[in-house]
């Protein structure tokens, strides 16, 4: 066990150091910050001083051989934009980000669940019908342009929610800030988690349903109705049991994307995390901030990952076979 | 038991009071101020921003008209030196006195290495104090503009500055943070009381400011909100007070609302193009050994096939001025005479074109950013489809300022669109970094090369000239030598339009400033 674990924590670093190189090359493309880091009467010398002072003369590799010294030590640089260690930067923003993400993953399980289930159950209603149309909205239209509309609806007719912002945060410990706390941070977090969470939810009752007729048509449940129990232990002990087994990991790999991809959202609400540093930090070639960002949801990937590959492990007796194959094997 | 009811109820309406009294004014802008170091960055927004919290000597006034600040009075008691008095009794936000020792600091920081200032006092050799509330400013020769020229230079405190290790300015060079990049103490009508980068910053008024009181605020919430339609509908939305820029698209539905209105002015920025008159062959283009562009008659007939009234009503929703000549109406220099366009006229540029050697047109390659100026890619787009009805093919490449900066400024550019607004508010920055001949700190900006002896020459004169008579002279001379020789075409200065709540009264100055300290919020 204790191999298998170093062998993917191994292959982890190995993903870590190839998406901090991948993101350093790509980065040569966003363009040359020093002309957004001087004024307009900086003359041409001076720009190519600027240059030469942060080492953007230099070659790429060299560039990214300093990168990870520096980040080995835990040092990941100062922004060109704001002038603040990244480090500081990405704490302050990270929690943010985090409550927004873990809001939508809610709302899209707590919704898709159960959506799935019963337009499953009443496959041919009406309702389930137009349920499903209406979840074809959800993955066909913009995230940005549902924002825009709830926008619209909730805080220029209706006046009831925020446009933008998180509301007042309370400070809890030293780096942590949390908008959960006070009504006009949870009114805050209404509309952006909404439409950060409606892809998901559709997908997630698209998939629940898909899965939930599948296993109605299966011989133990049809055993399980000749024996006479009642509809209700067969839909929900039997059936959704057995249903909610891939669910839930694509759940946890959604949950990746969600917090990597909030960039939209974020633009839109002026949600004061992650996705809106980075956002800002493309437009103004900020080269410290967009590495490091990089690696982090390379990290962050790595680790669902791993944590995936350990509760197969822990839930599927093949796969520790395998592992114990592989051992004596090799 | 009564006595306690009574207490209560006492205590009840000083809440009241204090509710009624708080004035708290909201307002958005596209970004957050880049740093609150005023010496760190040369950038119009910041720089307007800090000018809540910093003070200049001399400032700029509703009309930008330059006004007393931390200076009284500024004369010359000789050609090379500026005597600046200084006000007495003035206070930093942390209640130390201002005095001249914090004057002679200052541009010393500003000229400092990593300092993005040092260009406003680069013709000041020495700064002298002469006592406690006079400095001499020292040059090597006449510099009548200077006191124009550091409107936005702004005085920090010495001893706050040393006590925090913020002597230096804040720049990345040195990789670590500086403290005054997210700290300031200023001599302002306002004070920062809290800042979240990027997020929020909470402004409170500066009791001990020396100047008269003409707003009524009580606190200031500072937000930036990057997304156009999100700044718009926070406004609408009875959330914010004020926001700008309102997109042109916004205006008339902003105003609409009977709740809101939208407040309009022209910026101080002239846009124009940039041809490359130096290479001998165009760099993109399929005219081969020669350039099209040394020729003047065919800088007059890309001129003249540009229709700017129609970019002005089909894409400025009517709200930019067209221009005639490179420099802004409200700045110093500028010539009502000079600010008439050539006509457009397509068959006109047709002929030149025929005169010139190319009847049938030619190709050239255009460079244009997509997210610096107001509507920069459609204006692009909109000249591209104008010259084609000519025989002209450009080939525009729209992409992001970063890229675009990237290219144009490394000269690796055939034709491209550009903005210039001076940071002096005065003629002779554009002539010094747009249309001078590029050599070492002059011309950075002028991308095309366009070379007039006489007109280098005539920006020296006018940057020593004293008279402002003669200066004026000398200034419209070399605006018009520029004028005929067509060495950039001028388009125009686009709108600005600041989204205002009923009840809110703001002052619009033309260089987009906002000054919280002329805010008054009625209800």
């Amino acid at each position: 066990m204790a191999t298998f674990i170093l062998q993917r924590l191994s292959q982890a670093l190995f993903v870590l150091l190839a998406a901090a190189l991948a993101s350093f090359v790509l980065l040569r493309y966003v363009g040359d910050p020093v002309n957004n880091m001087v004024g307009q009467a900086a003359s041409l010398t001076e720009r190519e001083a600027m240059r030469q002072a942060l080492g953007l003369d230099q070659p790429v590799i060299l560039q990214f051989a300093e990168f990870l010294r520096d980040a080995a030590t835990g040092d990941l640089g100062v922004s060109y934009r704001f002038g603040i260690p990244v480090s500081k930067l990405l704490m302050e923003r990270l929690p943010a980000t985090l409550e927004l993400s873990v809001c939508a993953m809610l709302i899209a399980t707590l919704l898709g669940v159960p959506l799935g289930v019963w337009t499953a159950l009443h496959r041919g209603s009406v309702v389930s019908h137009v349920l499903l149309a209406a979840s074809l909205i959800g993955v066909a239209l913009p995230t940005f342009l549902i924002g825009i509309v709830l926008i619209l609806i909730f805080s220029v007719w209706l006046g009831w929610l925020p446009s933008f912002g998180r509301g007042t945060t309370v400070a809890l410990g030293h780096s942590w800030t949390t908008g959960l706390l006070t009504v006009s941070g949870l009114k805050a977090l209404v509309l952006p988690s909404l439409t950060l969470g409606l892809f998901q939810m559709t997908l997630i009752m698209r998939l629940v349903r898909a899965e939930m007729l599948e296993v109605l048509r299966t011989d133990y449940i049809k055993f399980a109705r000749a024996r006479g129990l009642p509809e209700a232990t067969i839909n929900y002990d039997h059936a959704l049991r057995n249903t909610l087994i891939p669910v839930i990991t694509v759940i946890g790999l959604q949950f990746g994307n969600i917090f990597a991809f909030s960039i939209v959202v974020e633009t839109v609400f002026q949600w004061p995390g992650l996705g809106l540093l980075v956002i800002q930090s493309i437009q103004f070639a900020d080269v410290p901030l967009l590495a490091s960002y990089l690696v982090l949801i390379a990290l962050g990937f790595a680790l669902i990952n791993l944590a995936a590959d350990l509760l197969y492990v822990a839930i599927d007796p093949r796969v520790r076979a395998d592992t114990t194959l592989a051992r004596t094997v090799s | 038991m009564s006595r306690i009811r009574f207490l209560c109820l006492s205590l009840m309406l000083a809440l009241l009071a204090c509710e009624a009294q708080a004035k708290t004014f909201r307002y958005a802008y596209r970004v957050d101020p880049a740093s609150l170091d005023p010496h760190a960055l040369a950038e119009t927004f910041t720089l307007s921003w800090l000018g809540q919290v910093y003070e200049p000597l001399v400032g700029r006034g509703k009309n930008l008209e330059l006004v007393p600040a931390l200076a009284l009075k500024w004369e010359q008691p000789d050609p090379k030196i500026w005597r600046m008095y200084l006000r007495p009794n003035v206070k930093f936000h942390n209640g130390e006195p201002f005095t001249a020792d914090d004057v002679v600091f200052s541009i010393g920081r500003m000229k400092a290495e990593g300092s993005d200032m040092g260009y406003t006092f680069s013709t000041v050799t020495a700064v002298r104090k002469i006592d406690d509330l006079t400095v001499d400013l020292v040059m090597d020769k006449p510099n009548p503009i200077l006191p124009m020229q550091t409107t936005s230079s702004y005085i920090m405190s010495k001893s706050w500055a040393e006590a925090n290790g913020a002597a230096k300015p804040a720049s990345v060079k040195n990789k670590v943070e500086n403290f005054a990049t997210n700290n300031a103490d200023g001599t302002g009508p306002f004070k920062i009381s809290s800042r979240q980068v990027g997020v929020k910053t909470m402004l409170v008024p500066n009791e001990a400011w020396w100047g008269p009181k003409e707003h009524n605020l009580t606190e200031v919430a500072f937000t930036p909100i990057q997304s156009d339609a999100t700044r718009v509908a926070a406004l609408l939305s009875g959330e914010l007070d004020m926001v700008y820029p309102i997109p042109q698209q916004d205006v008339a539905r902003v105003n609409a609302t009977g709740k809101h209105s939208v407040l309009t002015g022209f910026e101080l920025r002239t846009m124009f193009l940039n041809m490359d008159q130096k290479r001998d062959e165009l760099l993109e283009s399929n005219v081969k050994g020669k350039n099209p562009f040394k020729d003047k008659r065919v800088r007059q007939a890309v001129y003249q096939a540009i229709d700017m009234d129609a970019i002005r009503t089909r894409i400025m929703g009517g709200t930019s001025h067209v221009a005639g000549t490179m420099v802004a109406p409200g700045v110093n220099g500028y010539d009502a005479k000079l600010d008439v366009r050539l006509p457009f006229d397509p068959d006109a540029s047709k002929k030149l074109l025929t005169e010139a050697g190319y009847p049938t047109g030619f190709e050239i390659g255009m460079d244009c950013p997509n997210d610096r100026y107001v509507n920069d890619e459609k204006i692009c787009q909109a000249i591209v489809g104008m010259l084609a009805r000519v025989g002209i093919k450009a080939n525009l490449l729209a992409q992001t300022r970063t890229k675009y900066f990237e290219k144009i400024l490394s000269r690796n550019t055939t034709f491209s669109l550009l903005g210039w607004q001076p940071l002096s508010y005065d003629a002779h920055s554009t002539l010094q970094d747009v249309i001078n001949t590029p050599r070492e700190k002059v011309g950075t900006y002028n991308v095309g090369s366009f070379s007039n002896p006489r007109i280098d020459q005539l920006t020296d004169m006018i940057e020593t000239e004293i008279d402002p008579a003669k200066r004026q002279a000398l200034i419209s001379e070399a605006l018009s030598i520029h004028k005929a020789e067509i060495g950039h075409i001028p388009l125009h200065q686009a709108g600005l339009a600041w989204g205002v709540r009923k009840g809110v009264s703001v002052v619009l100055r033309n260089d987009d400033s906002l000054e919280l300290r002329r805010v008054k919020v009625e209800d």
